[in-house]
């Protein structure tokens, strides 16, 4: 079928502007990638799924400019003893980063993976990413897998000692990152993901993470604090039997961030819970689309999504938990709340069911509102001033998602981060 | 201590007079007790003398030790000496009672100029007058009144103004809900803070609270107005005959 005339052109105006990198055993998947987005064509505003959040920007063939921020406190994960891999503008810079090398795991970059000819990562390059292309497509992952011009693939063979952390530095006014990892972890294989940083002035990133049977993976990721940068982020999550996946995204500033996340329970008896708090101030616009799909009997999922706006931000929760047949005894749970600063600010929610099995326990709930006069009431007779009142009745609001982390020491680096937003806009 | 005068209140989004001219004196060491059928305005007099939004002053006055105290935010309120146990106390999820608590104690030393009570000689003195209102680890832990008891909530407020040694302490309705137990608990709590530089309003319904805690004391507010003024035996008489004698008396 053809596409609509303008969407067609802003694709072909968009592939044309790019080439695909060299890709070895990668060729295959890059290649069906560029033939899926040239299918589907890039998002409009007038897709479904695009209808509370504006594509145009993170699909036009030049990223907008967006100026580099210099934050004056020491960057997130760095109190943690950790690997880290640095991406500046979406180049690995093997100077900054330490070496690859760590017990449990490992760690090759995808740059590497395009000039061989044989590498675990090819059964698991763009798989993930095309079977999430339904039912929804997701043309911007699609686009990613074609032309990410690195990152890296990490396999999990053990309990990894200490977590793998990403900083994607944003250096350059005009960057434009297409990077894309991917993940195996091994039967009752353990590890911790971080990720912090703006990456670029638009960055396009995507994560595929394949949980073997009794797995774990734990993702916390922070996306910087730069006010002009543009993040549309896929991650696509396949669970096995007993395996469990736990993610964490702290979104601070950015004019335009869209997360999706597809995660997909294929094994009995496994757990996934994603959660995002994000706090937004002015030009601001950030967007969590979620699906989940149950297809094993047993599994557990948790969605927790909560937004803080102000000044005219804007929020945007699409959620989905979509139950198979069969899928009994599913224990669903989605939650998706912001709270308005002001009149100004908005919160746009679709929280969806669909359930074709029928002995299962799902729940959504979605509201906005403002701060609980009678709990800002209630602190302030006892002494509290009225901004202090204000900033710990937030951070309460924020409490559900954060708590998600299972790190004390990471969710307190968190929390310290939430409490230094608020206090800069007293 | 506290000195109100002919304080008149209205309801700021409607044409409602509650409160119509209230005089009242409560001197430092005292207990005052104040009675008066539902709907009469007890709660209004507690809320506009802490600050809550929503009530319009349209007449009188309200000192706090010479201090004009309606001019001043709630925290302001708080810090030269004002405490309201809640007849409703506010349920605050996500935030733990144990932050509540030293986060309060800590901003009421700090505005007034003092330094703030190091972590742990704060737990030290939460977890001494925890113990005496029978307050266990898990409640001050737990987020703020957040699936307290009745009783819990009740006994969760006389441990904060334990902590904050206010010098006017108002008790809405802290005997409503309570069994006897928790009552004589309450008041115990309430009987150890009793000292010559503090003064208590304490807003009962029932006789039985003030057979523990003495009022020195007892006024009557019906319509908006105290209309009867005499010493614990007025209270007496309100448990015994109820209010209808004393307004038909006072009409
Ligand atoms: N915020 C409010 N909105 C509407 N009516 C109110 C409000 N506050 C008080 N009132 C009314 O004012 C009167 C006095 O209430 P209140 O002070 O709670 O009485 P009491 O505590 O003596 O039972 C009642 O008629 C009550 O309905
Ligand atoms: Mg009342």
């Amino acid at each position: 079928m053809a596409l609509p005339e303008v969407k067609q052109s802003a694709t072909e105006a968009r592939l044309s502007a790019l080439t695909l990198p060299e890709s070895g055993c990668l060729k295959a998947a890059r290649q069906a990638a560029l033939s899926r987005v040239q299918t589907m064509g890039l998002p409009s505003r007038r897709d479904e799924y695009w209808k509370y959040t504006k594509p145009d920007t993170l699909v036009q063939a030049e990223a907008p400019k967006a100026a580099v921020f210099h934050a004056d406190e020491t960057p997130m994960f760095n109190a943690f003893d950790r690997l880290n891999i640095v991406f500046v503008d979406g180049v690995f810079d093997a100077e900054a980063s330490d070496d690859l090398s760590l017990e449990g795991v490992t760690i090759d970059r995808i740059e590497d993976i395009c000039c061989k000819d044989i590498h675990w990562a090819k059964d698991l390059y763009g798989v993930l990413e095309a079977r999430g292309q339904t039912p929804v497509e997701r043309p911007l992952a699609a686009l990613n897998t074609a032309f990410a011009s690195d990152g890296v693939a990490i396999r999990v063979t053990g309990k990894v000692s200490k977590p793998v952390n990403f900083t994607y530095v944003h250096s350059d006014e005009n960057s434009d990152a297409i990077l894309h990892h991917v993940i195996r972890v091994e039967s009752g294989a353990e590890v911790t993901i971080l990720e912090n940083g703006p990456a670029a002035s638009r960055f396009n990133k995507c994560m595929e993470i394949d949980i073997a049977d009794g797995g774990k993976l734990h993702l916390v990721r922070a996306q910087g604090r730069d006010h002009e940068r543009r993040a549309a982020t896929h991650l696509f999550a396949r669970l096995g039997t007993e395996s469990v996946f736990k993610s964490f995204t702290l979104t601070v500033n950015g004019v335009l961030t869209r997360n999706e996340a597809v995660i997909e329970l294929t094994g009995d008896d496994a757990v996934a819970h994603i959660a995002g708090a994000c706090v937004g101030d002015g030009d601001f616009h950030h967007d969590d689309t979620v699906f989940i799909t149950h297809d094993a009997v047993n599994c557990e999922s948790r969605q927790v999504f909560k937004k803080v706006l102000r000044n005219g931000a804007t929020g945007v929760f699409q959620g989905k938990i979509l139950v198979k047949e069969g899928a009994q005894k599913t224990d669903g749970y989605q939650i998706s709340q912001s709270l308005l600063l002001d009149d100004d600010s908005q919160f746009l929610a679709k929280p969806e069911l669909e359930i074709y099995a029928d002995d299962v326990a799902c729940s959504h709930g979605s509201t906005s509102g403002a701060i609980d006069e009678e709990g800002l009431f209630y602190l302030r007779s006892r002494g509290v001033p009225h901004a202090e009142a204000t900033d710990l009745m937030t951070l309460a609001f924020l409490a559900e998602a954060v708590d998600e982390i299972e790190d004390a020491e990471i969710a307190a680096d968190i929390v310290s981060r939430l409490e230094g937003w608020l206090a800069r806009r007293r | 201590m506290l000195e109100i005068k002919n304080l008149h209140v209205k309801l700021e989004d409607e044409d409602k007079q509650i409160l119509k001219g209230v005089d009242l004196k409560v001197e430092a060491g005292k207990v005052h007790a104040i009675m008066g059928p539902n709907g009469s305005g007890k709660s209004t007099l507690s809320y506009v003398l802490s600050g809550r939004d929503g009530y319009e002053v349209t007449e009188g006055s309200a000192e706090l030790e010479g201090e004009d105290i309606l001019e001043l935010e709630p925290e302001e309120r708080a810090a030269a000496g004002m405490f309201l146990a809640f007849q409703y106390p506010v349920e605050i999820p996500g935030v733990g009672n144990m932050t509540f608590l030293r986060t309060a104690v800590n901003a009421q030393r700090k505005a007034r100029g003092e330094d703030e009570l190091s972590a742990s000689d704060f737990l030290k003195e939460v977890r001494a007058k925890a113990k005496t209102l029978k307050i266990d680890a898990d409640m001050l832990k737990r987020p703020v009144n957040v699936g307290f008891s009745g009783g819990e909530k009740k006994r969760n407020e006389i441990l904060q103004m334990a902590m904050l040694e206010p010098k006017l302490c108002i008790l809405d309705e802290t005997d409503s809900g309570l069994d006897v137990d928790a009552m004589k608990l309450v008041a115990e709590g309430v009987n150890a803070l009793r000292d010559e530089g503090r003064g208590f309003l304490v807003i009962t319904h029932y006789q039985r609270l003030l057979d523990h805690i003495k009022p020195d004391v007892v006024h009557i507010l019906a319509g908006g107005r105290i209309v009867k003024t005499g010493g614990p035996e007025l209270a007496l008489e309100v448990e015994n005959n109820g209010y209808a004698g004393i307004l038909a008396e006072e009409a």
